[in-house]
């Protein structure tokens, strides 16, 4: 069997869908709790503010594949039968929710103190001072690094490979063991990384740029 | 399920980890040397007046930032071999840290390149200074000094992806550890242990970093 024929292909389709399976569960688990993280990253509460500091710098400072490794023998540690996949995700959404929190961290703070002074003077809650005033001003500066964060932790799901799961990187090993055509299948597989990745990089540019020409005005 | 938790035997193999460590420090070294070297070479070429050359880094640039670290290793260690090129585990592994970290490093230089304004330069050519001169004194440096926090952190990045080079068994700290964990089965402890160890070389290398930028770059603005 030396040839990339139809069932090669397949399998490399599947393997890609786990990437973006993968992805998508990191970014949406990861938005989730990297929302809370930069919330509590800019509370009044200094605890609070302090806690998750050394959470963000934690995850900052290791390597996405030590966090892999620990979440899934981690795990397994405390005795729960659990499938690669969900370990593999669990880690992904800590290690997203992190860098989320980090990147929406500064975008809060970019905010105009004068914003949230008017609305507090206009007597709105914290909840809808954050949810209607702050956040969405914040979102719109924290695009751009959001959209780099992506691509970032679309390039980060390859390192399952490593722990066992078939992904796309892994799929792509697995079929040039099994053709002997490296060149060829890590070829293909960096082709459809880059397929998935370039356009949000220039999207992310792109919004960069805008923002830019905006605070230029 | 009761396990107990033991760190002797990762306590035992201490001397082999720190080794590792400074294996990992190696690489890491070399990788940003080069990336550097990489990342001004290119930024050189990617304001050059030949845009072949220009279109080239701009592909190498796009290619490397938007693939995954990992496929770009393998493509070094499995499919260059096919090219006849073949590279150790360790010349592999700091090949791919220079390539990736090298890509990083011609964006974030351009950045800091592209804020210098015109008229500097002009002045520096009518004060008589060689075009070279012009490059390094008035260029480079101020470039440098804006884009210090970008690129360091850029460069702890990189360090911390040379955990996966264990992936093709190069030497470096995870990969002690797997062989570790491969003779003692002790993986949290084994992975625990060496994460710790990451965050140490990291927050080692921040501190070096702010350092440094202290005493190069504090002179006065204006």
């Amino acid at each position: 069997m030396n040839i990339i024929g139809p069932n090669e292909i397949l399998f490399l389709l599947q393997g890609l869908k786990w990437t973006i399976l993968l992805s998508a569960i990191g970014f949406v688990g990861g938005g989730v709790f990297g929302l809370l993280v930069a919330l509590a990253r800019t509370s009044n509460w200094k605890s609070l503010r302090r806690t998750t500091a050394g959470y963000i710098s934690v995850f900052q400072g290791t390597p996405l594949l030590m966090q892999l490794f620990v979440v899934y023998y981690g795990i397994t540690l405390i005795g729960m039968e659990v499938d690669a996949w969900v370990a593999v995700t669990i880690a992904l959404t800590l290690h997203a929710s992190a860098y989320l929190g980090e990147i929406w961290r500064g975008a809060i703070q970019a905010v105009p103190k004068g914003q949230s002074e008017a609305a507090n003077a206009l007597g709105l809650h914290y909840v809808s001072r954050t949810k209607d005033i702050i956040l969405p001003q914040a979102l719109r500066l924290s695009l751009p690094a959001t959209v780099g964060f992506l691509v970032q932790l679309i390039k980060g799901t390859s390192l399952a490979a490593i722990v066992g799961f078939i992904e796309l990187a892994r799929a792509g090993q697995i079929v040039s063991n099994q053709t002997y055509k490296p060149l060829l299948v890590f070829g293909i597989v960096g082709a459809v990384y880059f397929v998935i990745c370039w356009p949000l990089s220039l999207y992310g540019a792109r919004l960069e740029n805008r923002l830019a020409a905006a605070a230029a005005r | 399920m009761d396990y107990k938790l033991d760190f002797s035997v990762v306590f035992d193999e201490m001397p082999d980890l720190l080794l590792g460590a400074l294996a990992t420090l190696g690489l890491a070294l070399a990788g940003m040397t080069l990336a550097l070297i990489i990342g001004i070479l290119g930024v050189a070429a990617r304001k050059s007046r030949f845009c072949v050359l220009r279109g080239l880094v701009i592909g190498f640039v796009e290619i490397v930032r938007n693939t995954p670290f990992l496929v770009q290793i393998f493509f070094i260690f499995f499919a260059l071999p096919m090219l006849g090129l073949r590279f150790n585990p360790t010349v592999t592994a700091i090949i791919a840290l220079a390539v990736n970290g090298g890509a990083y490093a011609i964006e974030i230089i351009r950045g800091g390149v592209d804020n210098i304004q015109k008229g500097q330069i002009e002045a520096g050519l009518a004060l008589g200074l060689h075009k070279a001169q012009v490059f390094r004194l008035i260029v480079l440096k101020p470039a440098l000094r804006s884009i210090y926090p970008s690129l360091t952190s850029q460069f702890i990045m990189l360090t911390l992806t040379s955990s996966v080079c264990t992936s093709i068994a190069a030497y470096e700290l995870t990969s002690v550890a797997q062989i570790i964990e491969s003779d003692t089965f002790r993986s949290f402890e084994v992975y625990f242990t060496i994460t710790i160890m990451y965050l140490i070389i990291s927050w080692m290398m921040m501190s070096m970093f702010a350092l440094i930028n202290r005493h190069y770059f504090s002179y006065p603005v204006r």
